[in-house]
């Protein structure tokens, strides 16, 4: 057995030190409580399997985290619906937003949102935001929030949905274009914006 | 010369992955002459900025969930079990 000498000592102290914070890293993203509990269970029994291969380099609580990150993305993978709807070729409300023709300029251009920052500080912006991406087609909305709330980077959100790269920037870029527009009529264009 | 529709695709690629210098170039031109793409790309850096204060609300509003006493022991027991094999 490989003595590091900083020797922790057991998957029980790890629970007792850093228990808290894995779980509510998993609770945030899975927002069920039991599976959470199971993750820490499974990250901790993982890590504990895998300690010799602890470096040292990043804190042990990082090194935790990065295997709970894994366990998330096979959760993902196993349990999340499939991936909602085949990849349509072509989302109509989103090319509706540019002109047909070569020059393929904005039908109405996007307005200057003068001060937006300010919105985030606003209660009743953050419910306009939410409701918009509610409104997203499903497999937009699950895109967007697996790379843009649960901050998967690229190769974990495609093995996720089992998409190639650029089939999720296609489909990021349709979000984010929806995103915008809806943003823009429900708030910026308003008065409430203001 | 990019269409406007192009260079949304670009920005909106630009958060995703690292553009080439030949994409970043075309980008700018179009930038220069083209207000309402400098307005969505603005919004585009915007929405980035939302997401992420998003997150950190939620992760300040669970700043109290934490695993239940049951389950700490639950895990445990488990631990201990898996340790013994």
């Amino acid at each position: 057995m490989a003595t590091s000498e900083a020797a922790p000592t057991s998957p029980q102290d790890w629970l007792d030190q850093h228990g808290d914070v894995l779980y509510r890293y998993a609770y945030f993203r899975l927002r069920d409580s039991a599976q959470a509990e199971d993750l820490v269970q499974e990250t901790l029994l993982a890590a504990w399997q895998a300690r010799q291969r602890f470096s040292g380099r990043s804190t042990e609580r990082t090194w935790l985290i990065g295997i709970l990150k894994n366990k998330l993305v096979d959760y993902f993978r196993k349990h999340r619906e499939q991936p909602l709807g085949d990849i349509a070729d072509t989302d109509a409300e989103v090319d509706a937003l540019f002109e047909n023709d070569a020059d393929q300029h904005w039908r109405i251009s996007p307005m200057d949102w003068a001060n937006p920052t300010q919105a985030l500080q606003q209660k009743q912006f953050w419910k306009v935001f939410t409701a918009c991406i509610d409104a997203l087609p499903p497999r937009q909305a699950q895109v967007f929030s697996l790379c843009e709330l649960d901050e998967l980077d690229n190769d974990e959100a495609c093995k996720v949905l089992g998409v190639a790269p650029t089939n999720l920037w296609v489909m990021l870029h349709r979000a984010r274009l929806r995103l915008r527009q809806c943003l823009e009529t429900s708030w910026f264009g308003h008065e409430g914006g203001r | 010369m990019l269409t406007c529709k192009q260079a949304s695709e670009i920005i909106s690629q630009s958060y995703d992955r690292r553009l080439s210098w030949r994409e970043r170039l075309s980008l700018r031109l179009h930038l220069l002459i083209c207000d309402a793409c400098t307005n969505f790309a603005k919004h585009m850096r915007f929405l980035r900025q939302a997401a992420r204060r998003f997150v950190q609300g939620q992760a300040e509003a669970d700043e109290q969930v934490r695993l239940s006493a049951e389950a700490v022991a639950r895990i445990k027991q488990e631990l201990a079990r898996q340790q013994k094999r």
